[in-house]
């Protein structure tokens, strides 16, 4: 029998960094950036995290819990809005090219993680590749003291760290803001249309740095997630694999809805794991065919999409295109 | 106009684009309230620039704006509400995916939490006060182009506006629609509202305005009291010399059969019927004009003889000097071009259809010729030649044969996608709404173009909106109902009226229902 006990906290544990990226990127794209930056947002958010619980850690003293979550955390949302900020400074201020900025930022992001993670574990001399910050991720990994007495309730919901009820919060707060505040609608109109937003009086541009900086700290929390939770305090380099790009599937397949998203997270969550649940015998050949799905059913998901023809349903009309407001 | 402090004034403004572009020049304009104002300019005059200085979308490089005698500053969309300045632009400034209300109230920072709840009782009542109609909940998208701007000049209101600005307004809309917004404004105007329409049709100007202002190459000329004016003066001031305004008609001469369509029926992609059982010849050396109302099969008759439509059912036969016939229908769009059949389709939004927004001007008339030659290598000469011609010919205002399109205004690209196509000495030219927008000048010269290929033998299809010019230009002309041939009338003998009534209804109208008009 399938262990759904134990399969859907694994699944959704697997989900948060997705659900977070996508959120961010929602956000982000909501306002008209297409950053396909976020996988290197990911990997700084998750790296500055890192860099600052290790310094913690390794200091004389005994650790405050309250610090040592806060102290990774901090970092961690600097490192990505200074990545959203870039960004913003690069496409909306001087209207570089969106595709462009947003792929350097994948290599910078993903080279700034993986130099920064070989020196800390130089520093570390540790024997392995990996850089361990077990304390810390103790603290961010604490669980509601009672969740172990509801049975597989308390298993399947109740099992979770702060981050992953965080990440959940985060996605309705986002979906209530799009839908039913000022802000959103100003938003919306930003990154469907920004000439007429800013004939109706948006400033466009604050609209694109705010949401586009938010949607950058939102997604670098996936990356501190994946670290401090789903790995239990080790980093190593390019473990973090591609679920930035993942995340950015996941925006196309939620139709930039992030209330969607919390479910749909967790669907490519499962299916990223799934290979582990199949019993396939001593062929381990089938589990390697089985780590295709999520990407199967990404291609699948861009596909159905795109056939979609539902105006409410197509991105942002004016996605990936700079404004300028005296342009002729 | 008596003594009393004018509600707007633009004192000496001045705008460049570039160090090249001179959009406004110095330009002093005085707005009262209660009165409605036409602004009137050639394409490219500054009328647009001047407007949006206004609307806060540019800022003037030198001047200054008084409102109620109190100097102002206008550097932003905002400070143009803040000082009750609303401008309808003439591509709307809509949200698609938004509904009509979500749309009003953008942008707005009223107290309080978003309630379009009482949004939508607001915009009811400033339906109510000024003869509206609009549907709060429904999407932009799903409108027609009239009720688009409906929101958009409720949208003004609903921000307060007292002085409104149009740019255009009647370019997009069938005649009863136009009709309808002068009924409006006039309502505003008696309510003390200021109005400042931008339009190029001269019988506009005169039936709804107070006042007209006159700009040319971006410098303000003079105003003129419209009841004390006319038509031919307030062109001549326009254009700076004296232009005639009668459309020449030169008999056809000797015409043949060139295009013979027979039951041609097209079905749109949902499988419906967009043309139905449609029949006519086109004849060289004639114009046959087609009227009907926007949507009712027009593209889809035009791209259909260009090989650009699936076709349902139905012949399309074209003549040959000999006498000879050929089936165009299952020929691909080259082989019909080669057959001398040329298209100017000038779509609503002018650069989606034929000319490429990013290339320049002789590029753009590569577009042609780009494939005759044998060398592996195009030829750039000749385009660069024909470019320069058209640019001289039909007096296209740009920086150069190497400027892009899209940095020209309409009028201008219209005249080098129209040039660009009778250059190819086409025998059958089709051109649909080809002076869409231009103003006077532009048109007559437009007019005088398609008079010349038909003095040349060209067998020529004219799609026009404005029955007027139809009726003074075409030898025959064919209405359009819903897909449906109402009627071919002959152009000398037919007179608006009937044709309006064709237009709605299929077939010529009975003698009775003369009478009830």
């Amino acid at each position: 029998m399938f262990d759904f006990a134990t399969f859907i906290p694994r699944a959704i544990s697997q989900s948060i960094p997705l659900l977070l990226g996508s959120t961010g990127e929602i956000m982000t794209e909501k306002s008209g950036n297409l950053n396909l930056g976020t996988a290197g947002v990911m990997y700084v958010g998750g790296m500055c995290g890192v860099i600052g619980a290790f310094f913690y850690e390794n200091s004389p003293g005994k650790m405050n819990g309250v610090l040592a979550v806060l102290i990774p955390l901090v970092c961690c949302l600097l490192g990505s809005l200074i990545m959203g900020l870039i960004y913003c400074f690069l496409t909306v201020t001087l209207r570089a090219n969106q595709n462009v900025t947003g792929l350097a930022l994948t290599t910078f992001g993903v080279g700034f993680g993986n130099f920064f993670g070989g020196s800390l574990i130089k520093i570390s001399g540790a024997e392995v590749p990996s850089i361990i910050l077990t304390n810390t991720s103790n603290f961010f990994r604490a669980k509601l003291p009672f969740a172990d007495k509801f049975g597989w309730f308390g298993k399947v919901f109740l099992s979770y760290s702060f981050l992953a009820y965080a990440a959940i919060v985060i996605a309705i707060l986002a979906g209530r803001t799009l839908k039913k505040t000022r802000t959103g609608l100003h938003l919306r109109a930003v990154g469907e249309n920004p000439a007429t937003a800013d004939a109706a009086g948006i400033n466009v541009i604050k609209y694109k740095y705010v949401a586009t900086c938010l949607g950058s700290m939102i997604a670098g929390l996936g990356g501190l997630y994946y670290v401090m939770d789903y790995t239990n305090g080790i980093w190593s380099n390019d473990a973090f694999g591609d679920r930035g790009w993942l995340a950015i599937a996941l925006v196309i397949f939620t139709l930039w809805n992030p209330v969607s998203s919390i479910f749909a997270s967790i669907l490519f969550g499962g299916l990223y794991i799934l290979y582990i649940y199949i019993p396939t015998g001593t062929n381990l050949a089938f589990k390697e065919l089985y780590k295709m799905l999520p990407y199967v059913v990404t291609i699948i998901v861009l596909i159905m999409t795109s056939l979609r023809n539902k105006r409410e349903n197509q991105p942002p009309e004016a996605l990936g295109l700079p404004y300028f407001r005296e342009d002729r | 106009m008596e003594e009393k402090t004018p509600k707007l004034s633009m004192r000496g403004i001045t705008k460049r684009f570039g160090t090249k572009v001179v959009a406004n020049d110095n330009v002093s304009l005085d707005v009262y309230a209660g009165e409605i104002l036409a602004l009137l300019g050639e394409n490219g005059s500054g009328k647009t620039t001047l407007m949006n200085i206004l609307a806060g979308i540019y800022y003037p490089d030198d001047g200054e704006i008084l409102i109620n005698g109190t100097p102002v500053t206008i550097a932003s969309p905002r400070e143009a509400f803040e000082h009750h300045i609303g401008m309808i632009h003439q591509h709307f400034k809509l949200v698609d995916v938004l509904t009509a209300a979500e749309n009003i109230v953008l942008g707005m920072n009223e107290e309080g939490k978003l309630d379009m709840k009482a949004a939508s009782a607001k915009i009811k009542q400033i339906c109510d006060a000024y003869g509206f109609e609009v549907n709060p909940a429904q999407k932009i998208y799903e409108m027609s182009v009239s009720e688009k701007q409906t929101v958009e000049i409720v949208k003004v209101l609903y921000r307060g506006a007292d002085l409104l600005i149009l740019d255009e307004p009647t370019a997009v809309l069938t005649p009863q629609e136009s009709e309808k917004l002068f009924a409006v404004l006039r309502n505003m105007r008696d309510d003390g509202k200021s109005i400042i329409i931008i339009t190029h049709k001269m019988n506009e100007v005169l039936s709804v305005s107070d006042r007209v202002a006159i700009l040319r190459s971006g410098a303000y000329i003079c105003d003129r009291i419209t009841s004390e004016t006319n038509a031919q003066e307030l062109t001549d001031l326009m254009v700076g010399h004296k232009v005639s305004l009668n459309i020449k008609r030169p008999e056809p001469k000797d015409p043949i059969e060139r295009i013979r369509v027979k039951g041609l029926t097209v079905k749109n992609i949902e499988g419906i019927n967009k043309l139905t059982d449609v029949s006519f010849t086109a004849r060289s050396g004639e114009i046959l004009g087609i009227a009907g109302i926007a949507g009712s099969g027009q593209k889809e008759l035009l791209e259909g003889i260009a090989g650009l439509q699936p076709i349902e059912s139905g012949t399309i036969e074209y003549v040959h000097h000999d006498g000879t016939t050929e089936n165009l229908i299952g020929k691909d769009p080259l082989e019909i071009a080669a057959l001398g059949v040329s298209l100017s389709f000038v779509p609503e939004d002018r650069l989606g259809m034929g000319l490429v927004a990013n290339m320049d001007l002789a590029d753009n008339m590569m577009l042609r010729s780009y494939r005759s030659g044998h060398s592996v290598f195009t030829n750039r000469k000749n385009p660069e030649h024909l470019a320069r011609e058209v640019i001289k010919n039909l007096e296209v205002n740009t920086p150069g044969v190497h400027a892009m399109v899209r940095k020209l205004s309409g009028g201008n690209v219209q005249k080098v996608l129209v040039g660009r196509e009778i250059a190819s000495s086409p025998t059958v030219l089709l051109t649909a709404y080809a002076v869409r927008g231009l103003d006077i000048n532009s048109s007559y010269t437009i007019y005088d173009l398609i008079n010349q290929q038909k003095e040349r033998g060209v067998a020529v299809i004219y799609v026009g909106e404005d029955l007027d010019v139809l009726v003074e230009l075409c030898d025959r002309i064919l209405v359009l109902c819903d897909g449906h041939v109402s009627g071919i009338l002959d152009g000398r003998t037919c007179d608006k009226q009937t044709i309006g009534m064709m237009m709605t209804h299929i077939g010529e109208p009975t003698e009775e229902a003369n009478d009830e008009q």
